[in-house]
C-alpha cells in the first residue's frame, strides 16, 4: 500500500486503518511484554543479593549484586553439573547428526522400497511421551555399565533429537537440485566427492542450525536425566533433585543459568527456524 | 547395483539406533507394567489405580491439558497471522516470539516461581498497589487452584512458541493467489482466515495440536518447580514411583497410562484433522 495511495482514501476509513495499525502493534508490544517481562523478572532476582531476593517488597531493579551468582558458581555440584549437560549435550548433538544425517540424504535422493515405513518409524517418535523411555532403559544401562554415564543420557537425548535431525536434514538436502550433484559426476567425481565438494558447503550452515536445535534439546530435558544420572547429573536434573531444599536464590540463579544459553541458542537458529519446521511438518 | 544398496546402508545406522532405544524400551514398558517379581501381575496397574493419588494425577494432567491447549492454539494462530503481516521489524519480533522455544519448562517453572512465590513480584506489586500489606502464600497446599493457574500462566508462556513457528511456517507454505482471489470476491480479512487460512492450515494445525497436547500430557518439571508435589500429575508420580517409592513396576504403569491417552489423542486429531488424500499442497 503506497502512501499516496492512503491519501485519497476519505478520512474516516483513513482514521479507522489508523485505529487498526494502533491496535495491531499494540498487541505487537503487548506478546513482546507477555515474553519479555518474566525473563527480565528472573533476571532481577538472579542479579541480586540472597537477602534481596527473599526481601519483600521487590522493586523490580536488579541490585547489580553478584553474590547469588556467586553463592551458585560455588555451590557443590554445580560447576559439574554445568560440564555434565554440556558434555551430554555436544555427544547428542554428534550423534543425532552423525546418524540423522545419512538418513536424512537417502530419504531426499533415493527413491526405495521400505522408504514409507521408515519415515513412520521417525514421525512416530515424535508421537510418543520420550522421556518414558529412560524407565526401561535404566535396566538395560545398568547391565551393560552404561548407568550415570554422559554417553547413556545421550543416547537417550538422540532419540528425542532424531526425528528432527533426519527432517532437518532431509529438507535440506532436498533444497539442493540434484542437476548439482550429476553436474559433478559428469566432471570425474564419484558420489562421495560431489557430496563433499558440492552438497556438504552447501548444507554446512544448515547442519549446524540443526546440530544447535539438538543441543537445545538436551540441554533442556529434565525428566530421562533425571531417571538416568546419579552422580553425573545434568545442570537441570540437579535443579529439580535440589529444588525443594535449596534456598531461593540458589533456584534463580540455576533458572538464570538455563535460560541465558537457550536465548544464544534461539539467537543462532533464527534464521533456519522456520524452514526447518516448514518441512518438518509434513 | 550401489544405488540399490546405499539408501539402506544410510539408513541403517538410524533404523538401529531407533528399534534398540525406541521401538525396545517402550515394548519393556508395557512389560514392565504386567510383571512383578518376574512373572505376570496385574498387581503394578491395580497399586497404581487404587494409590489414592492416582485419580487426582491423571484429573489434574487432563484439565491442564484441556485449559492450556485451546488457549495456546489461539494464541499461536493470532501471533503467527500477526508474524506473516508484518512487514517492518519482522526478524526482531520473531526471535522475540519465539525465544521460549529455548526455555526448558524447569526454567520456565523457575522464571514464573519469581512472579508467584511469597516474597515475588506478584506480591510484591499487589503490595504496591495498596491491595494486601502481608504477602500471600499464592503457591501452598491450600491455594491449590492458585498452583494450577501459575502452572498455566507458565505453560502457556513457555509452549505457545512452539505452536506459533510450526504455524508461521506452515501458513508460508499457502499460495498467495488464494488471498488475491479472496480479496477479489470481496472477501473481509475475518472470512479469509476462516475460509482460506483454517482449511490450507490443517497439516500444521495437526502438528502443532498433537506435539503440544502429547507435551502437555508430559508436564513435570513446571509442576515440580511450581507446587512441589502439592498438584500431583502423572509425570510427577511416574518419577516418585520410580524414586521415591522404589517401584519401577508401578512406575512403568504410570508410563504406560501416559502413552495411552498419548495415542487416544494422537488418533483424535488424526482423524478429525485429516487432510483428504491429494488435497495437500
Amino acid at each position: 500500500m503506497s502512501a499516496a495511495k492512503t491519501n485519497d482514501v476519505p478520512s474516516t476509513v483513513q482514521s479507522a486503518r489508523r485505529a487498526g495499525k494502533f491496535l495491531f502493534w499494540a498487541c505487537v508490544l503487548l506478546i513482546c511484554a507477555w515474553v519479555l517481562v518474566p525473563i527480565y523478572l528472573l533476571m532481577v532476582n538472579a542479579l541480586s543479593s540472597p537477602s534481596q531476593v527473599s526481601g519483600f517488597p521487590k522493586t523490580g531493579l536488579p541490585g547489580f549484586d553478584f553474590s547469588s551468582l556467586q553463592f551458585f558458581a560455588g555451590f557443590s555440584g554445580v560447576g559439574r553439573a554445568l560440564w555434565n549437560s554440556v558434555l551430554v549435550a555436544v555427544l547428542t548433538m554428534v550423534l543425532s547428526i552423525g546418524i540423522g544425517a545419512p538418513a536424512g540424504y537417502a530419504l531426499s535422493r533415493f527413491e526405495f522400497p521400505g522408504k514409507e515405513v521408515f519415515r513412520m518409524l521417525v514421525v512416530m517418535t515424535r508421537a510418543f511421551p520420550l522421556p518414558l523411555l529412560a524407565l526401561p532403559l535404566a535396566v538395560m544401562f545398568i547391565r551393560t555399565g552404561l548407568d550415570d554415564t554422559a554417553i547413556g543420557l545421550a543416547l537417550v537425548h538422540t532419540v528425542l533429537a532424531i526425528p528432527f535431525a533426519v527432517l532437518i536434514t532431509f529438507s535440506l538436502f532436498s533444497g539442493i537440485p540434484l542437476e548439482l550433484e550429476e553436474a559433478a559426476w559428469t566432471l570425474g567425481c564419484n558420489r562421495w566427492q560431489a557430496f563433499q565438494k558440492v552438497v556438504l558447503p552447501l548444507v554446512l550452515p544448515g547442519i549446524a542450525a540443526s546440530a544447535v536445535f539438538a543441543f537445545t534439546i538436551s540441554w533442556n530435558e529434565v525428566f530421562a536425566a533425571a531417571v538416568l544420572t546419579i552422580e553425573n547429573r545434568t545442570l537441570p536434573a540437579f535443579l529439580i533433585q535440589n529444588l525443594n531444599v535449596s534456598p531461593l536464590h540458589l533456584k534463580f540463579a540455576g533458572g538464570a543459568a538455563l535460560v541465558v544459553p537457550a536465548l544464544i541458542f534461539i539467537f543462532a537458529v533464527r534464521k533456519y527456524l522456520f524452514a526447518m519446521w516448514g518441512i518438518a511438518n509434513r | 547395483m550401489q544405488a540399490k544398496v546405499l539408501p539402506y546402508l544410510l539408513l541403517l545406522p538410524a533404523t538401529v539406533f531407533l528399534l534398540v532405544f525406541f521401538v525396545y524400551p517402550f515394548v519393556e514398558i508395557a512389560v514392565l507394567a504386567f510383571t512383578r517379581d518376574g512373572g505376570f501381575s496385574l498387581q503394578p496397574l491395580t497399586t497404581m489405580a487404587t494409590h489414592w493419588k492416582f485419580g487426582s494425577a491423571l484429573g489434574w494432567t487432563l484439565l491442564l491439558a484441556a485449559v492450556v491447549v485451546p488457549i495456546q492454539l489461539a494464541m499461536a494462530l493470532s501471533m503467527a497471522s500477526i508474524v506473516t503481516k508484518l512487514q517492518r521489524g519482522r526478524n526482531a519480533i520473531l526471535y522475540i516470539f519465539s525465544i521460549p522455544l529455548g526455555l526448558s519448562d524447569l526454567a520456565a517453572g523457575i522464571v514464573w516461581l519469581a512472579i508467584f512465590e511469597q516474597s515475588g513480584f506478584l506480591n510484591s506489586l499487589l503490595n504496591g498497589l495498596g491491595v494486601v500489606d502481608q504477602p500471600i502464600l499464592f503457591l501452598g497446599y491450600q491455594n491449590i487452584w492458585v498452583i494450577f493457574l501459575a502452572v498455566v500462566l507458565a505453560e502457556i508462556w513457555r509452549a505457545t512458541a512452539i505452536m506459533m513457528v510450526i504455524l508461521v511456517s506452515g501458513m508460508g507454505l499457502i499460495p498467495k493467489e488464494y488471498y488475491e482471489a479472496g480479496e477479489v470476491f470481496g472477501a473481509s480479512p475475518w472470512q479469509r482466515f476462516i475460509k482460506i487460512t483454517l482449511p490450507m492450515l490443517r497439516p500444521s494445525l495437526q502438528s502443532a495440536l498433537i506435539l503440544r497436547t502429547l507435551a502437555a500430557f508430559e508436564v513435570f518439571a513446571v509442576v515440580t518447580a511450581l507446587g512441589g508435589t502439592t498438584l500431583p500429575v502423572l509425570m510427577g508420580e511416574t518419577y516418585n514411583w520410580q524414586f521415591a517409592l522404589q517401584d519401577r513396576n508401578v512406575a512403568s504403569a504410570y508410563a504406560l497410562v501416559i502413552l495411552g491417552i498419548s495415542i487416544i489423542a494422537t488418533l483424535f486429531y488424526l482423524r478429525v484433522l485429516r487432510v483428504p488424500k491429494g488435497a495437500t499442497i
